[in-house]
């Protein structure tokens, strides 16, 4: 039971990042070509997870899509981590009313989700994965902050840092040595759960035709297509949802493990 | 006196946020897009016409002005006009209220009542199996995108069952027994995601209460688990279900959206997609105005409640 998160986890984030690595290299088929002969096949052979209403091979779409899911999920947990920790770290280190600007600021982009964020950017400038993973990564760094101040407050109450102090080391230097390496084990939990938050936007947001523009593949837009054909061949709306859910789950199941190995008495609370 | 304070400071905070938020819109929807009187009019149009048109929309006026113009025009409940179709944006937003009201506080309103009873068998039973299968039920519905539950739902209930309409709306006014029936899975897959969510969030409270002091004494004089967390655990758990409940409205806010979208229901959601495909920013900016007011307004509102109802925020002691 203990390690169950953690393998689970690791298990299916391997397999999501592996199925996006291989999709630059090869794909049993083009994952953008239409084929009208093709159209909805079953499962089976060549087509594993049959063919949707373009006659796109459905696994090689799938492949596709998890390369987008990385990309975004990458660029936008990376944006919200360069931005969310060293705002948090400063919250904790500095005077009481820098410390309430930063994280009133965190506050007030808590009433904008990631959602309402890429709505405004494709509404300005045109949907892209680049709004897209701009949005979500705007939208999670009121996270990253709140984690990063309350972990690097409890290391500003440790006896190191009062001797760091006493030794004349500037807070630069303290924040760099001492600050980081010791909250970024749970720096790395909130950013596997971000992930999986990042995957679950991206999906809304390419569902919606907020993200990635045509004729990328990516799972959302999948979903859309399966939509329009959902009275005739429901099935269509079932593979891109599964792929959704296990990288999501993934991810929280990462992070979940994650965090119990580092605090093991934490296990039955949170 | 500490309470009435810290209830001002609350409100000025929530002022401030207001401020800051409507500023942010603004400036994303009127300095991002480059010189909007020219897109209107194309490439082609003499820069006497887009003047022209510049000075009829008003956009030839300072920035800052054009701010404090559609702040104040919204305090009054002006929203402006759509610069593509000359409608008011109010015209277009308030008969649209409704739906997405009814949507978002339907299932806002069901997220505990679900959430809590699971949390409840989770945390209990979190050594048994009765306890890993909600733990499990949670975190696969945490994993699930909303638009996907609505489509699973569609082909279970609507395709296969034929028990429930796909899509659409219908006035309460006009046909209860419809409106409800087009609004029954709607708002079950709004809620699916978000009471898994809270469902960790009561799991956690309730076995917090399990190790407490207080809570071995009602079991030593005699009270049975179940009856003893509802009666003397409760209340505990009740003011933690709040403050996420409160966190959990952006998201619903949010979540409506896409739901609306997945069910073709005439809500705020259905209109902001449709504005940003034409690029319509007026109508945009604000339709998501009202989400974030909303939004803001009522986080202030639990807030508050927060320091009413709990005499430890109340005094200060948990500062």
């Amino acid at each position: 039971m203990r390690w169950i998160n953690l393998v689970l986890g690791t298990v299916l984030v391997a397999g999501v990042i592996l199925l996006g690595l291989v999709s630059l290299a090869w794909t049993p088929f083009d994952p953008t070509l239409v084929v009208p002969g093709e159209r909805l096949q079953p499962p089976g052979w060549p087509h594993i997870l049959g063919t949707d209403a373009f006659g796109i091979d459905v696994f090689s779409r799938i492949m596709a899509g998890a390369r987008v899911v990385v990309q975004v999920g990458v660029v936008a947990v990376g944006l919200a981590l360069l931005v969310g920790v060293p705002l948090g770290v400063a919250a904790a280190m500095s005077h009481r009313w820098l410390s309430d600007l930063i994280m009133r600021g965190a506050d007030i982009l808590y009433a904008f989700p990631a959602l309402l964020l890429a709505i405004l950017l494709a509404a300005a400038v045109g949907a892209s994965t680049m709004t897209a993973a701009v949005a979500i990564g705007v939208a999670s760094v009121p996270a990253f902050a709140r984690v990063a101040r309350a972990a690097t407050l409890q290391v500003m109450s440790s006896d190191y840092m009062l001797a760091a102090r006493a030794a004349g080391t500037s807070p630069l230097a303290a924040a760099v040595t001492h600050v980081l390496p010791n909250i970024a084990a749970v720096i790395w939990v909130q950013a596997s759960a971000s992930f999986g938050m990042a995957i679950l936007a991206e999906a809304g947001l390419s569902y919606l035709g907020l993200a990635t523009p045509p004729p990328a593949p990516t799972w959302g837009r999948m979903l859309r297509d399966a939509q329009n054909v959902i009275f005739s061949n429901p099935e269509q709306a079932l593979w891109p949802g599964l792929a959704i859910a296990a990288a999501v789950l993934g991810f929280n199941l990462l992070g979940d493990g994650l965090r119990d190995q580092l605090d093991p008495r934490l296990r039955d609370i949170s | 006196m500490a309470t009435v304070r810290a209830v001002a400071v609350r409100l000025a905070v929530l002022v401030g946020s207001l401020l800051v938020a409507s500023f942010v819109v603004f400036a994303v929807c009127q300095a991002l897009p480059g010189d909007v009187a020219q897109q209107i009019l194309g490439e082609q149009a003499t820069p006497e016409a887009v003047d022209a048109l510049r000075q009829r929309l008003g956009l030839d006026r300072p920035f800052l002005v054009r701010y404090a113009a559609w702040v104040g025009g919204m305090l009054s409940g002006d929203f402006g006009s759509s610069y593509l179709t000359g409608v008011p944006v109010g015209d277009l937003i308030w008969p649209r209220v409704a739906v997405s009201a009814w949507l978002i506080g339907l299932a806002l309103l069901l997220t505990p009542l679900v959430a809590l009873p699971l949390g409840l068998v989770a945390a209990v039973w979190r050594r048994h199996w009765q306890g890993f299968v909600a733990t499990a039920a949670s975190q696969v519905g945490m994993a699930i995108p909303a638009f996907w539950t609505g489509l699973m739902l569609v082909s279970v209930f609507s395709i296969r069952l034929g028990w429930l309409p796909a899509n659409g709306y219908v006035a309460f006014a006009a046909d209860p027994a419809g409106w409800a029936s087009h609004l029954v899975l709607p708002v079950a897959s709004l809620t699916i995601v978000q009471a898994a969510m809270l469902t960790r969030y009561v799991r956690s409270a309730f076995v917090e209460v399990l190790t407490e002091d207080y809570f071995r004494t009602a079991r030593a004089i005699g009270w049975r688990r179940i009856p003893g967390l509802l009666r003397h655990g409760l209340r505990n758990v009740a003011l933690s279900v709040l403050t996420v409940l409160g966190l959990q409205l952006a998201a619903t806010v949010v979540g409506a959206i896409v739901i609306e979208s997945v069910f073709t229901l005439p809500g705020l959601g259905s209109l902001l997609l449709t504005a940003v495909g034409q690029r319509d920013l007026q109508v945009v900016q604000g339709t998501v105005m009202l989400l974030v007011v909303t939004v803001l307004v009522i986080n202030a509102l639990v807030d508050v409640s927060y320091q009413v109802l709990d005499p430890r925020v109340r005094t200060g002691d948990l500062r």
